[in-house]
């Protein structure tokens, strides 16, 4: 039985991805496409080369550290729709930094670790506001973390065409780039840093074992699941939210300081790239286990840069690798509800 | 309009909640409907009026036998149910609310409603503004915005489902008088409730239930002891106990007093020694849940100490109460006692203060299997507490009560439980109390309360009587006092 409802449990994964890749299939027919091209130069697009590749992992590393950050939030119970603006005003942090110090005498590495740091503590700064409008405002962390989105864009901007504009013109196109000496170190030829991508990889995993082997994670888990009980257990709960803002802040921060030190080398107004938003459907796609965050965040990095190709060779708007993930993430929510309504009729008819 | 109920029966899961029951209710009276909590009387009223379906029986108004599907569909036959907590919409004014769930166009003459509402109130007296809005309301004043509103809609058949609780004596006053008036017009009523008091005033008849069945039907003029002992059976023994020692105060209150929305406690003063049980009886929400949860510091007093072992805990949290040995069972256990979707061994491992960062499962699964052991329960360490059934669920509960404890604060301990989960919890219960912890329990069920308790304290709207010595007390005695009767020769806490 056991082994027979697993099999059941894949079968099911496998028809969501079935009829995601259909509906794409459906939306790019109409669109007038060769659906088996598009999904050919997807492929193409991500994994063809290792420049390609590279480049996957470049949009990897932030994703792959939002979505450590919202598995917190998620185990405890919360929705961190504000991680957007986390990433943002991490960025933001480590871009005033850097500025602070680029004129210093201060050792370049010192900067930068400094810089990554502040990007944290920025995130987690903007994360612990949207946890205050609930926890002492009774605001829902949903229209909360959403507003404070909107303002961390507003800030963004208001850096560039203002206080931070570039010399001369102020563009849209970001704020005066750092000096080299400043980047976090990358391949040449390349804008991946492996440095960034060691700190995704150990993101993910001291959230694995904060989450699977430590108190903290288990009372993070009975807050999210049954915050009444879990208090009446003796679990302080308000602060045991906060904290979990507060680490996702963090760790969506650092997301945002890595894409300043280490891909854009700059302030720009997308600075935020949507990872928080794609982290959430990884998070909800990886059904808030860890474990299976860092094949989805790649498939999705992988999608995302693949996406890249279609404009240019098949006039396609990559907006159809958005779609593909977005069904994708309905279809796979879909299917586990009707997974469980059949494992509960097989169940009652035993 | 004649109501005729035949052969109800309504089953929820295991438990049958209505068994085979046959009333009339004749047009032009008051028919009371007297029990106590769980004794099937607002599953019968539900399936009147269109919440619930009857699994088998008929309903037949006026000789007609009719399905109600929907309480729209209940208004459509002339039945209006007025709820217990009234079903309106606070933030809008007193006119829209009574304009709401009338069938019409999508332009409401405003005018017109306002027109009808002023003269339908006007006929019963009451002094309703509709243009104030519903929040500003007390809850006696909502309630005749409701009973307007089913008349208005047409309603012949008025079920009112305890109404008397929360309201003002001249409320009440207003409302008898109305029901009465009502009565006289051809209207039938039916009066659901527990206070003994308002139903001999008020009923032409009385129908008493008890767990799902009809005892019996009386007229007036009626005899109180009757119908107490129709309530809740006459048998009813005491349990064996052992003598409590009177030193040894290991918790306290004095001049307590609480406030809930529907209810104020006023100047309670207790004392509780050291492997003692005391029982708070009285019906549904008279008092003793938001009693027993400030005792644990789940609700603050507005005024009065709290001490606990000597300690003065007044006004603070829930934890600071629990690292002084007081804990606190609820009643619904997978709501707020347990964590669904976590093992029994996680939850060991929550309850047990922490060692370190690290959780070492191994020893949680050992602490597991020596609880469930010594609790008994039929589950293993790695069983999620969903898939236990309720009696395992409860022993679960109890398990995770960490020692040494000084007072035990539970809500219905073996509600909705066999028979052997209620002695093997009782038993464990008392094991307790043997290692010097106090209990205080509320449950529903006097036999209970009789049967495991050394004082009991009983609740009546908000009141609460001086802590009654079992041996000295008599099943009569407890059941008029449970439902509003002899007060007046009982000093109150």
């Amino acid at each position: 039985m056991m082994k027979n409802s697993r099999l059941i449990n894949f079968g099911f994964q496998v028809l969501a991805v079935l009829l995601a890749l259909g509906v794409t299939t459906l939306i790019l027919l109409a669109a007038g496409a060769q659906p088996l091209d598009a999904y050919k130069n997807i492929i193409r697009g991500s994994v063809g080369s290792f420049d390609k590749f590279s480049d996957v992992l470049v949009a990897f590393i932030p994703l792959l550290i939002t979505v450590a950050g919202l598995l917190i939030t998620f185990t405890a119970g919360l929705w961190n729709i504000g991680v957007e603006g986390q990433i943002i005003l991490g960025a933001i942090s480590t871009t005033w930094v850097l500025r602070l110090l680029q004129d210093t005498s201060t050792p370049p590495a010192l900067i930068i670790a400094l810089s990554l740091l502040a990007g944290m503590a920025g995130g987690a700064l903007w994360a612990s506001l949207a946890g205050a409008l609930k926890t002492f405002g009774g605001v829902n962390e949903i229209f909360g973390g959403l507003g404070l989105n909107f303002v961390a864009t507003a800030i963004t901007i208001w850096l560039i065409f203002g206080p931070w504009k570039r010399p001369g013109v102020a563009s849209i196109g970001g704020t005066e780039s750092f000096d080299s000496p400043l980047w976090l170190p990358t391949l040449p030829e390349s804008r991946l840093s492996l440095w960034a991508l060691g700190l995704a990889i150990l993101a993910i995993i001291v959230i694995y074992f904060l989450l699977q082997g430590t108190y903290f994670g288990l009372r993070l888990k009975a807050v999210g699941k049954n915050s009444k009980a879990a208090y009446l257990l003796g679990v302080p709960t308000w602060q045991y939210s906060m904290m979990a803002f507060m680490i996702c802040g963090a760790f969506a921060g650092l997301a945002g300081a890595i894409q300043v030190t280490a891909v854009y080398h700059r302030l720009i107004g997308s600075i935020s790239s949507g990872y928080g938003f794609l982290g959430l459907l990884v998070a909800m796609l990886v059904n808030y286990q860890a474990i299976w965050a860092v094949p989805v965040a790649l498939f999705f990095g992988a999608l995302n840069i693949g996406g890249i190709q279609l404009p240019i060779i098949l006039k396609l708007d990559s907006s159809i690798t958005g779609i593909l993930q977005g069904t994708l993430v309905l279809f796979v929510l879909m299917v586990e509800g009707a997974r469980q309504r059949f494992m509960k009729r097989v169940g009652d008819r035993q | 309009m004649k109501v005729e109920l035949r052969e109800i029966h309504k089953h929820f899961g295991k438990v049958h909640a209505n068994a085979g029951i046959s009333l009339n209710f004749p047009s032009g009276t008051i028919q009371g409907i007297l029990g106590e909590n769980g004794a099937g009387k607002s599953t019968l009223m539900k399936i009147l009026s269109g919440y619930f379906h009857a699994d088998r029986g008929e309903i037949i108004l006026d000789g007609k036998p009719v399905t109600i599907s929907s309480p729209a569909d209940a208004i459509h036959h002339g039945i209006g149910m007025l709820h217990q907590d009234p079903l309106d919409f606070p933030p809008m004014r007193v006119a829209d609310n009574f304009l709401l769930g009338r069938a019409g166009g999508l332009f409401p003459n405003r005018a017109s409603v306002t027109r009808d509402f002023k003269r339908l109130a006007d006929q019963f007296g009451f002094s309703l503004d509709p243009d104030s809005y519903v929040d500003s309301l007390t809850v006696g004043e909502r309630q005749q915005l409701e009973i307007l509103r089913l008349l208005w809609l047409g309603a012949r058949v008025l079920i009112l489902d305890e109404p008397t609780t929360g309201i003002s004596a001249s409320q009440k006053e207003m409302l008898f008088a109305t029901l009465k008036k009502l009565a006289e017009q051809g209207m039938t009523i039916i009066f659901v409730s527990h206070k003994l008091e308002d139903v001999e005033f008020l009923c032409h008849n009385i129908a008493v239930f008890r767990a799902g069945k009809l005892v019996g039907e009386t007229k007036p003029p009626y005899v109180t002891k009757k119908l107490v002992e129709m309530m809740f059976g006459k048998e009813i023994s005491l349990g064996a106990r052992q003598p409590v020692s009177q030193e040894g105060s290991v918790f306290s209150l004095r001049g307590i007093s609480i406030e809930e929305v529907r209810l104020k406690i006023k100047d309670v003063d207790l004392e509780v020694h050291a492997g003692e049980v005391i029982g708070l009886a009285g019906m549904e929400g008279s008092g003793q849940g938001p009693f027993l949860r400030a005792c644990a510091g789940l609700i603050r007093p507005v005024a009065g100490k709290v001490r606990v072992n000597g300690l003065d805990l007044t006004g603070k949290s829930y934890h600071v109460y629990k690292n002084n040995g007081v804990e606190f069972l609820p009643a619904a256990r997978l709501e707020e006692g347990l964590v669904p979707g976590l093992t029994l061994t996680e939850h060991f491992e929550l309850a047990e203060k922490a060692e370190g960062v690290f959780i070492n499962h191994e020893r949680g699964v050992k602490l597991a299997e020596q609880r469930i052991e010594s609790f008994n329960i039929k589950g293993t360490p790695l069983n999620t507490v969903e898939s236990l059934s309720g009696g395992n669920q409860q022993r679960a509960l109890l398990s995770l009560l960490r020692s040494p404890l000084s007072l035990v604060l539970i809500e219905h301990p073996t509600r909705g439980l066999d028979i052997e989960s209620v002695i093997y919890i009782w038993a464990k219960l008392k094991e307790r109390c043997r290692q010097g912890a106090a209990i205080l329990f509320m449950s529903s069920d006097l036999d209970e309360i009789l049967q495991y308790s050394d004082r009991i304290l009983v609740f009546f709207n908000g009141k609460v009587s001086q802590p009654l010595e079992v041996e000295t007390t008599s099943v009569e005695k407890l059941g008029e006092m449970i439902g509003g009767k002899g007060w007046q020769d009982i000093r109150t806490a």
